[in-house]
């Protein structure tokens, strides 16, 4: 039997104390915790950054680090700094070697980096090795060129290979969020069907549980199945919190998809143990070829953001026409007095920008706000444009014939620079003969 | 007239990777399930969300009371065109579907 211990959904969420205190007095085997996702978006890979704040993730990395001592248990982290890129690796690592000076502790880190060469990546294209995930198409070897971090998801096998290394803590780069929790209980001999549909049950936490925001969740991984319990204070998995989970962020409720094969949970069968754990059995591993998916991001441009706040009964009943015509008028505007290309677009906010097109059935209140977004090819081109947005936003006209209105702005300068803008750009697996050669792995010691 | 939202428990949408779209429509009982999955045209989705319906997928699961799309995402996420990052408004789209 295997006991893994989640302490919650991602490093920087937050968890229950009491939850984890009760966790780790079960004696866990290891204790595992996502680092992040693509969820938050193309920004955090694109520039290998994390999305939660340096404090917070050290603050708790700081407890999790202290349970791990008090479990004498290994403790193990994917996708670290929320995009598992190798620079967003290296701040955790760096996070981690602080925090084991301030406490005197002396640790071995395994190090497991997921980042990608273009250059290797454009020879495994030209020998056949990528290939497209729906809705992709065919890769184009520029885009990866234009990539500025490529990641490959590790699964189970690199972080098994981390952990062999007897290392306290794993801090490992992108790997799928199932792989962190799934590893051990493989490497034991657990039934792999159960593995990697407990890992998938538990990769968010609490949240297949009656209380999402818990946190804390154990699973006991064995030859049959598993069987999981949350560590919360009145805290409920049943029957249809765990089954449910299968269809959270998954386009296929029923099978799963992970470097080396699939899950496939058709015939597993869900059964109350007690009125607050459940236990599954009758999930499949499908082994397949071994691929591991890739994860690219690019720069697509920069932005620069304005807001206008129209409270004008008239103004707000004929708002999609004010910012058709202030888009082309600025459009024209600036094309005749900047060189490149560049983009404005106007959301009307109270209206139906949060669905643009697809909200057929929009109405607007009594104020609506008017976000203009400006994109071009360099950020001086971005506020350029902006700045001859602002004087439309301000004072146009519905008519020609009428005294120049003056609308609300919160900020001075209203020009709100975003910096660079990236976008995914791979949707694509890699085939590899070894599951580590896209791997790198390291043994470091850290603190006194 | 009932919308999809009157009759099922909650409606969740969410991104399944920057590329794919899934909606999870609860019923909350057998017969909302029946009343959802019976009622609730795959056609009628593919439209609110505005995607092909041939790439459209649907998943009835009775065991969950649960009828659940997928679909390629109408902008992929974080691009220019796209409007919501987490991909959770489109829920109400669906929601407002009537039966």
């Amino acid at each position: 039997m295997v006991r893994v211990l989640i302490p919650s959904g991602a490093l920087g969420l937050g968890y229950d104390r009491a939850a984890l205190a009760r966790g780790i007095a079960m004696r866990p085997d290891i204790i595992a915790i996502d680092g992040g996702s693509t969820d938050s978006g193309p920004h955090y890979l694109g520039t290998g950054t994390s999305k939660y704040s340096r404090n917070s993730t050290k603050a708790e990395w700081r407890e999790l680090m202290a349970a791990r001592a008090e479990a004498g248990a290994p403790l193990v982290i994917g996708t670290a700094g929320t995009c598992g890129a190798d620079d967003a690796v290296d701040w955790l690592v760096d996070i981690t070697r602080e925090i084991a000076a301030e406490t005197d502790s002396k640790l071995k880190i395994a190090v497991l980096k997921s980042g990608q060469d273009a250059e290797i990546l454009k020879s495994a294209l030209k020998a056949g090795r990528i290939a497209p995930l729906p809705p992709a198409s065919a890769l184009d070897a520029d885009v990866l060129d234009a990539c500025t971090n490529i990641v490959a998801l590790a699964g189970a096998e690199q972080i098994a290979a981390a952990l062999q290394t007897g290392a306290d803590i794993v801090i490992a780069g992108r790997t799928t969020d199932t792989a962190i929790i799934a590893a051990l209980p493989l490497q034991r001999g657990c039934h792999p069907g159960g593995a990697w549909h407990g890992a998938k049950i538990g990769e968010c936490g609490a949240l297949a549980t009656t209380h999402p925001n818990s946190g804390t969740i154990l699973i006991d991984f064995d030859e049959t199945g598993f069987t999981m319990q949350p560590m919360g204070e009145g805290v409920r998995a049943t029957p249809h919190t765990v089954s449910a989970h299968m269809l959270y962020e998954n386009s296929d409720p029923i099978r799963l998809f992970e470097p080396g094969g699939y899950l496939d949970v058709s015939d597993a069968v869900y059964t109350a143990c007690d009125d607050r754990s459940v236990r599954v059995e009758g999930s499949a591993w499908v082994p397949g070829p071994y691929t591991v998916k890739l994860e690219g991001a690019c720069r697509s441009g920069f932005q620069t953001v304005s807001i206008a706040l129209i409270r004008d009964p008239r103004y707000v009943a004929n708002i999609r026409s004010w910012c058709d015509d202030i888009v082309v008028k600025c459009t024209a505007k600036a094309k005749a007095r900047v060189e490149g290309d560049f983009g404005i677009e106007l959301r009307i906010i109270g209206l139906d920008s949060t669905l643009g097109p697809l909200d057929t059935a929009a109405k607007s209140g009594t104020e609506v706000g008017v976000m203009g977004i400006v994109t071009a090819g360099t950020e001086a081109l971005s506020m350029e444009v902006a700045k001859m947005l602002n004087p439309y936003l301000l004072h146009h006209p519905l008519s020609e014939d009428e005294e120049m209105p003056t609308f609300a702005f919160p900020f001075s300068p209203p020009e709100m620079p975003r910096g660079a803008i990236h976008e995914f750009c791979l949707n694509h697996i890699l085939s590899l003969d070894d599951p580590m050669e896209a791997f790198h792995l390291d043994v470091i010691e850290v603190g006194a | 007239m009932s919308t999809v939202g009157d009759i099922a428990h909650k409606v969740r949408s969410k991104n399944a990777g920057p590329f794919w779209l899934t909606v999870d429509v609860f019923c909350g009982t057998p017969d909302a399930f029946a009343r959802i999955s019976q009622g609730l045209d795959s056609a009628d989705v593919a439209a609110a969300l505005q995607v092909d319906p041939g790439v459209l997928k649907r998943f009835d699961l009775a065991n969950l009371n649960v009828v659940k799309f997928s679909a390629p995402r109408p902008a992929i996420q974080g691009t220019r065109a796209d409007r919501d990052m987490h991909g959770a408004s489109f829920a109400v789209l669906i929601a407002e579907l009537p039966l």
